[in-house]
């Protein structure tokens, strides 16, 4: 074999190695482009969507709280809606975070390996249960329960001196569907907080431990200032999830529109800004009513956005301080 | 009182001693066991859902019920086969479109550009699409192509979900990627092979299982979604007619039986939810057992 043959099959190989590679980063830069590309398509599709409304109420949107459909006597607002999101949501994390918290320390510091592995498998189940059968399931059982075991006794006991107790419970109202999202959040919250005690430093234990702690005194010195904004990230997370869920929500908030449905106590029938899109979408009457809903769906996106900039923020900032404490 | 003698004395202490720490036991035993009752109080809702819905599904399965369209409403006759036949196109198109698209996008962000601003706002933006509101990634569906081509169609139903799927993709490919050891990439490099023969026949098929369960938990969360299948696939009681008419699925289909004011839609609507769960089930059996037959242990 000559020499010139030899330069020949090289430069052969090179070249072909040369545009597998083009080839092949093409196609990941073009990969990556196109998920950008999917990002900007949510903000034009909303955009556009809901331009129609903002320019006919403006910022009023926000404020107002009628709805009315009638052609000619349209007029729109989002108020109500956005109080519905937050009270649920709130009712979700008051009863979702302390019990997720509960559930991490049980996992990560109590229980042991045997039955905390157990108990993660069961917690990753319940997070594959699709919102649809939890609402087929709180439709149709748990809303009984609601009603017979909590919200009958404490209107029974409180309705006469507290506002927020005083409406006759149905079972169908803010409440349930805050309790609820509180169980379709807990799998989450719990297993991210308990992934974030995990990387807490054994040695940090120890040595609450070798002082004389009690477990849950080495929890409250050793385990918690490590995880606290991890925690807070976490139940961000799942705040995100409770105020972006739509169909859970729909089928057991009660579904009322316009002013009647600002909430006057926990046990009023709702409407959030998802359940509102989910059910009128498909019934909507006119074009504007169309970008109406769109135009809850853009204030629901720009929440949520929020919310989870500021979680992934305080995780990774968690995630920071942790790969300190294990490299000192 | 006086303290006269030393032990006198030290009982006090002792005394004092003992006080405090049967409160800090106390304490100790109080939040152990509120951590417990949490734990219970979580299990129960699962325990009931898979009850009641493995209950009251199994009486309303049968042949009928899976290979038939709906009956009239109300008659309780017919059954789901659209509903079934509809999430299998729509989440197999969706998939389709997104795991191509989020496995690449994962390789590029682990393999081609770790650091840098266009790697760092891809993944930021991949962050903040994976944390939106799937009701709003409907509308997407819905203005761009329900709007443009005049009707609810497999198609807007197929790209919104692909946008829900694709950056858990995207996630999980980039962080299984890397955990593969750099040696087995060296390896490649000096056997002289390309970047691309690399990345796909000895990085890939070695982070293969991981990028796999990531794929399922993604198809899995993508066939329970109802809310953007509401704004772009509408549901219809009829089979699949094409890919620009509207379909069924099971999960729309189990959200407007329940709706409906009969006994047997509700029967109808556990029927269909115990089949999701089922279907849900059945891909990642399915996958566990593609997992241990055909395992690949990278050597470190």
């Amino acid at each position: 074999m000559g020499s010139k043959h030899k330069q020949y099959l090289s430069t052969l190989f090179t070249a072909r190695k040369k545009r597998h590679d083009k080839l092949f980063a093409g196609l990941a830069v073009g990969a990556a482009v196109y998920t950008l590309l999917m990002v900007a398509l949510v903000g034009f599709s909303v955009t556009k969507g809901s331009v129609d409304i903002f320019s006919k109420e403006g910022i009023n949107f926000l404020t107002k709280s009628d709805w009315n459909a009638v052609e000619g006597r349209e007029s729109y607002g989002a108020l109500p809606y956005i109080i519905g999101t937050l009270l649920s949501a709130g009712i979700a994390m008051a009863i979702g975070v302390p019990i997720s918290l509960a559930i991490a320390i049980f996992i990560s510091e109590i229980a042991p390996p045997k039955i905390g592995t157990v108990l993660s498998f069961i917690s990753e189940l319940l997070a594959a249960v699709p919102s649809i059968i939890y609402g087929l399931w709180a439709l149709f059982v748990f809303r009984f329960w609601t009603r017979d075991l909590i919200e009958k006794p404490l209107y029974d006991a409180f309705h006469g001196y507290l506002p927020f107790f005083a409406k006759t419970p149905f079972g169908l109202d803010i409440f349930t569907a805050g309790i609820v999202l509180a169980i379709m959040i807990i799998p989450i919250i719990s297993s991210i907080c308990r992934e974030v005690m995990r990387v807490v430093p054994y040695s940090q234990r120890e040595a609450a431990y070798s002082l004389g702690a009690t477990r849950w005194e080495t929890v409250r010195t050793a385990v918690f200032p490590y995880v606290k904004s991890g925690i807070i990230g976490a139940s961000m997370l799942g705040l995100g999830r409770a105020i972006g869920e739509t169909i859970l929500v729909t089928m057991v908030i009660g579904n009322v529109i316009g002013p009647g449905a600002i909430p006057t106590s926990l046990f009023s029938q709702g409407q959030t800004l998802a359940s509102l899109v989910a059910n009128e979408f498909n019934e909507a009457s006119s074009d504007l009513q169309l970008s109406a809903l769109i135009a809850l769906g853009a204030i629901l996106l720009v929440i949520t956005m929020a919310v989870n900039i500021v979680a992934r923020l305080l995780v990774k900032k968690k995630v920071k301080i942790k790969s300190g404490a294990i490299s000192q | 009182m006086t303290l006269n003698s030393k032990s006198d004395y030290s009982n006090i202490v002792s005394q004092a001693v003992n006080k405090k720490y049967r409160k800090r036991m106390f304490v100790n035993k109080f939040v152990t066991i509120g951590t417990i009752i949490c734990v219970i109080a979580a299990i129960i809702p699962l325990a009931s859902i898979l009850i009641e819905v493995v209950r009251n599904g199994i009486s309303a399965i049968s042949f009928e019920f899976l290979t038939q369209p709906q009956g009239s409403i109300g008659s309780g006759s017919g059954g789901i086969a659209p509903a079934i036949q509809g999430t299998i196109i729509v989440v197999g198109l969706a998939a389709a479109i997104a795991t191509p698209v989020g496995v690449l996008t994962g390789i590029y962000l682990s393999e081609f550009a770790k650091e840098g601003i266009f790697p760092n706002t891809v993944r930021f933006f991949n962050d903040v699409l994976t944390g939106l509101p799937s009701i709003v990634i409907g509308i997407v569906g819905y203005v761009t192509i329900v709007l443009t081509t005049g009707s609810f169609s497999v198609m807007a139903g197929a790209l919104s979900l692909s946008i829900i799927m694709m950056p858990i993709v995207v996630r999980v490919t980039e962080e299984t990627l890397k955990v593969v050891p750099y040696s087995l990439r060296e390896a490649g490099h000096s056997l002289g092979l390309s970047k691309a023969k690399i990345t796909l026949f000895i990085v890939l098929p070695a982070a293969k299982d991981g990028i796999l369960t990531g794929i399922v938990i993604a198809i899995s969360r993508i066939a329970g979604e109802t809310a953007p299948l509401i704004m772009t696939i509408l549901g219809t009681s009829l089979f699949f007619t094409g890919i620009t008419g509207p379909v069924d699925a099971l999960p729309l289909r189990i959200w407007r039986l329940a709706s409906q004011p009969y006994e047997s839609a509700h029967a109808f609507g556990w029927g269909s939810a115990l089949i999701l769960i089922l279907m849900i089930l059945a891909l990642s059996m399915g996958l566990r057992l593609l997992i241990q037959r055909k395992s690949y242990k990278p050597v470190t």
